[in-house]
């Protein structure tokens, strides 16, 4: 007890070592350790790792990588929608022929290309950055380190995990050179677009290639999720409880869990879809007449597909944003030096939020033929979700009462995702609320929607931990400064590109439109969509502005001198500054208390391992 | 050359960041790390109140700007019976989302600002309160259930299907790559069967010929329909996925292979009418050619469109059709005007099942065709 450090207000405060060999405990791991089998050479270290730290790293950097392609393409379709008129002839170089030069040498961005862009973009987002670059990263980094586990459960399985998401990529990456194009027929991908080669020429061998990804994609999240999930549940350290878990740690297991039950429902809808593709099956075709030919399909529904692809879905919406949620909770909470407030009702709201979203998936297709009656559900589960979205918004804003709130990179970017999950949730319950969705529907009211709620939101999530965490995967810090500069431009950004699209949405523009001139409706926005690009391509220098931060860092970084720099309670900062493979080099931590005792008898924070003291109250 | 200079640049805006970075880290170091968070503290809740301010008075200034964009307000009230309900369930909506992003926007920022880290500032130790998780779930739950039971009252009425006994007019809408094709039931007000293995050149929509209720349905280019009456509008697809979507209308659902779709409703402002409700906006006054002061005023020229709101293809953004809505008189004028497709297309043609028959047809007395024509069919 004596080697524990009294109350003080600055760091250190805890001789972290010191407090595991007093109640730590031995498990033999480090006989083990001795001579790492696993990591013998460069190539076992650092590309077919097994050591969950490295692969996070791995799942991170490939998320960025395809952030930076993904936004890129976004930035080429939104200077066709802001510019119209402007030739992107000097794009020719990199896009090919995608750009078509007439003779007066403007370039315009072929309609199919345009579309290709926009589900490339989607895709490439929803499932690669958002999914795996999100959750596959802090999953991988903060299971372990925040339970007490030397590592995943399996982590050959965890290096699988990494090396199928890889090869999703490749096979992604190579679509985007095929000759007729990737895929263009959205992200969701509806049949008969996409099962019809004839319908589009990104349906031929893009979407061959886009289901072939998505398939190792799938394999890659469903041995990540069984790893995660198994090691959340027997490899907790000793008196690391499940309501001691952080709730980091609770979002990424029921993120698991999610799509452990809702992406086998994805690859079965995408088998539906190539048994009609390759084998004449008509799971989802029926009665089509297309290029001058009556096909044989007869008596499939494309709307099954949409049901299976949204019971899918709209759990995937969850699996995005749960991970950045968990972290948040995390981040505001160690930042305004106060416990997250209820956390309990925080663990059951994540509950709430995670049953309710395999019974809401038909609001995606309220418009889409099924019988009018059986919405009625569907609208009430869907708006049931926004009570606990709002008692974890109400939950987050009252950890910031009443704290002392260190403002750096990582709690900016904590406190900007809940004014985005707000915004976002809010435009929800209109369109949850089928009546007004007849309307809104497939308009740029729900492009607005789901990229603040989802999008920028869980951004915003992975920024703030990134910040938060880059220390503990780097052993430096990322410069703050810019961080902050990162945080500003892209808050005030990424609102100026998404807020007026509610606009653009309640007039009435639909989504997915390459050009708005051939409807007096819709052709009323020219100069709020010059708004929105301008916007977009500011906000993308920003995060240049990150990339450079972060590389840089990587390597002159301002180094880490205290094991714990943040005065956080949880686990992971009590491994060394080098944090090698199996986490901690002697014994384990013993967990005492929950995650969040920040600020309790005048005490700054209490780390979980150290033990009640002698008339503490409230110990949990 | 540019791209060159494309590259040169970024280099140069990678050095400034990096020296910006180099010479935060350095004032950190002058100024200890402690004074350093500390004026932090002070500058990003500072920015945290500024924000916060900016950000009310921009979300309120636009959504005043575009008022007349908002469902309901403004120059775009719905042209339908049913929109009002809608729109009327969009405004409630706003009103108690408006108030919680207000309340919450403010609570998160000030709160950001007002409880800064400060020198030898202490936080509370609130871990949690019971009884304030039951209100602010109970608050939600409430609102919640309140625009529920609305939302599914406007819609359940909305979305219900005509009854046999009720008098309407029922159009079919047919989508294909890339074009909405529009067919009327004629004088005898049905529409007849459809195969779409019959499709061919001559029979976009593959009627059946020997159908005689095929034989006066109309192919108009537009849709034109009376004001104040009920429309059924059946929608049906040709190739893959689209969606009959009328704006002004409040009017949207999938056309599906395989399975037709519907949509009821009443138009209840006649094109005139509502242009006449435009040209009170200063924006509807402006020629529709900003090149040729001369062009038509943009009220003048407006019509009600139809457009397409599914993805479907590379020509997606291009499935226009006008829609017209006109007094009764003028709609029974207009059809009376229409020539079957049948008619004017088909028969007498080799893909004409009475071709045999058309001169005994025509040359036979009134009362006879009808004798005539289901011996054909059969
Ligand atoms: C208050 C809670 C929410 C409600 C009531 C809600 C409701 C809806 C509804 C009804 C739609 C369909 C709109 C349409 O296509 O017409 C939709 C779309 C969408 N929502 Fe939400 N939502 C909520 C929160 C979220 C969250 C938290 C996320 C993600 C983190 C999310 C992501 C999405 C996405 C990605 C789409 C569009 C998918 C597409 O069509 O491409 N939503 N939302
Ligand atoms: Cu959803
Ligand atoms: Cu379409």
């Amino acid at each position: 007890m004596a080697n524990v450090a009294t109350p003080v207000t600055t760091t250190p405060k805890y001789d972290e070592d010191l407090l595991i060999e007093e109640y730590g405990y031995d498990d033999h791991f480090h006989e083990h350790h001795e001579g790492d089998k696993y990591q013998a050479n460069f190539i076992t270290t650092y590309i077919f790792s097994q050591d969950h730290k490295i692969i996070a790293k791995q799942f991170l950097i490939t998320g960025m990588f395809w952030a930076i392609v993904g936004a890129l393409m976004s930035l080429v379709f939104r200077l066709q929608l802001g510019f119209p008129e402007e030739s992107l002839a000097w794009l020719k170089p990199v896009l090919g022929k995608w750009i078509v030069v007439n003779d007066a040498g403007v370039g315009t961005l072929a309609p199919e290309f345009y579309y290709a862009l926009v589900t490339m973009h989607g895709t490439i987002l929803v499932f690669f950055v958002l999914t795996a670059g999100l959750s596959g990263t802090f999953s991988n980094l903060l299971i372990p380190l925040q339970i007490g586990a030397r590592d995943m459960a399996s982590p050959f399985l965890n290096m699988l995990s990494y090396w199928f998401f890889f090869l999703a990529s490749v096979v992604m990456f190579f679509s985007l050179f095929l000759n007729t194009g990737p895929f263009a027929g959205g992200w969701t991908a509806y049949p008969p677009l996409s099962a019809l080669p004839q319908a589009s020429s990104g349906s031929g061998a893009g979407m061959t290639l886009w289901v072939v990804s998505l398939v190792f994609f799938v394999v890659s999240v469903l041995l990540g999720g069984i790893n995660y999930i198994t090691t959340v549940l027997n490899l907790r350290t000793k008196g690391m409880s499940m309501w001691r878990m952080p709730l980091t740690i609770w979002s990424f297991f029921i993120t698991a869990i999610i799509g452990l039950l809702s992406f086998p429902v994805l690859v079965s809808a995408f088998f539906l879809v190539v048994f009609d593709r390759e084998l004449n099956t008509s799971f989802f075709l029926n009665e089509i007449f297309i290029n001058n030919q009556a096909l044989d399909y007869a008596g499939g529904s494309p709307v099954l597909y949409q049901h299976l692809f949204w019971f899918f879905g709209h759990p995937e919406v969850y699996i995005i944003i749960l991970p950045a949620m968990g972290m948040v909770s995390e981040v505001l909470s160690v930042h305004s030096r106060k416990p997250i407030f209820g956390y309990k009702a925080m663990v059951f709201s994540i509950l709430a939020i995670a049953f309710l979203s395999f019974i809401v998936w038909a609001h995606h297709m309220f418009m889409s033929g099924v019988n009018p009656f059986i919405s009625n559900f569907f609208v009430v589960f869907t708006l049931i979700i926004a009570v606990p979205s709002a008692v974890k918004v109400f939950n987050w804003i009252a950890t910031l009462y009443g704290g002392n709130i260190r403002f750096n990179a990582a709690s900016l970017f904590g406190i900007g995702f809940v004014s985005m999950f707000i915004s976002g949730g809010l435009t929800g319950i209109f369109l949850g609320n089928s009546a007004i969705d007849i309307q809104l529907h497939d308009t740029y009211f729900v492009v607005a929607h789901f990229h603040i709620v989802m999008g920028v939101a869980a951004f915003f999530g992975m920024f703030a931990g990134i910040y938060n965490w880059f220390p503990k995967m780097y052993g430096r810090f990322m410069n703050d400064t810019l961080g902050k500069i990162h945080f500003w431009g892209t808050l005030v950004g990424a609102y100026a590109v998404f807020w007026p699209m509610h606009y653009l949405g309640m007039a009435g523009v639909p989504r997915r439109y390459y050009s708005f001139d051939n409807f007096e409706t819709f052709s009323h926005f020219a100069g709020l969509n010059q708004f929105i690009t301008i916007a977009a391509i500011v906000t993308f220098g920003f995060q240049i502005l990150f990339v450079i931060n972060f590389f840089y860092s990587i390597w002159y970084g301002k180094k880490m001198t205290t094991r714990n720099p943040w005065g956080a309670s949880t686990l992971e900062w009590t491994t060394p500054i080098k944090t090698g493979h199996g986490n901690w080099p002697g014994k384990v931590p013993t967990v005492q208390r929950w995650a969040y005792d920040y600020g309790k008898d005048g005490k700054e924070y209490i780390p979980q391992i150290v033990p009640a003291q002698e008339g503490e109250t409230n110990v949990h | 050359m540019t791209a060159l200079l494309a590259v040169l640049s970024l280099i140069l805006i990678a050095i400034i960041v990096v020296q910006l970075g180099k010479v935060s880290e350095l004032a950190r170091k002058i100024r200890g790390e402690e004074e350093m968070q500390l004026m932090v503290n002070r500058r990003n809740g500072a920015l945290s109140l500024l924000f916060l301010i900016v950000f009310l008075a921009a979300t309120i200034a636009s959504g005043l700007y575009y008022k007349n964009w908002f469902l309901g307000f403004g120059p775009h009230a719905s042209a339908s019976q049913h929109g009002g309900a809608l729109d009327n369930m969009f405004a409630v909506t706003l009103f108690f989302t408006g108030i919680v992003f207000v309340l919450t926007h403010i609570a998160l920022f000030y709160f950001a600002w007002r409880y800064q880290g400060r020198r030898g500032g202490k936080a509370e130790f609130l871990s949690h309160n019971n009884r304030l998780e039951v209100v602010w779930t109970l608050i939600p739950a409430v609102v919640m259930t309140f625009l529920v039971i609305k939302g599914l009252d406007a819609w359940n009425e909305v979305m219900a299907d005509v009854s046999p006994e009720e008098e309407y007019i029922e159009i079919e809408a047919t989508g294909m790559q890339f074009a909405w094709l529009l067919r009327y039931p004629g004088p005898d007000g049905k529409l007849g069967a459809r195969d779409y293995k019959k499709i061919s050149a001559s029979n976009p929509l593959g009627q059946d010929w020997t159908d005689t209720k095929n034989h006066d349905d109309i192919h108009p280019t537009e849709i034109v329909l009376p004001v104040g009456k009920k429309v059924r509008v059946r929608i049906t697809s040709r190739d893959v996925l689209h969606n009959f979507y009328l704006p002004h209308f409040r009017v949207k659902m999938d056309a599906v292979p395989g399975m037709p779709t519907y949509f009821v409703f009443t138009p209840s402002k006649t094109t005139e009418e509502y242009r006449q409700e435009l040209k009170n906006y200063d924006e509807y006054n402006v020629p529709i050619d900003p090149d040729d002061p001369e062009s038509l005023l943009k009220w003048e020229a407006f019509d009600y469109e139809l457009a397409c709101a599914e993805l479907c293809g590379k020509g997606h953004f291009s499935m226009k059709r006008l829609v017209k809505i006109v007094p009764e008189a003028e709609y029974q004028d207009w059809l009376s005007k229409q020539q079957s497709y049948y008619e004017s297309t088909i028969k007498g043609t080799d893909d004409d099942p009475f071709k045999s028959e058309t001169d005994a047809i025509s040359e036979a007395a009134p009362e006879e065709v009808e004798d005539l024509q289901e011996e054909a069919a059969e």
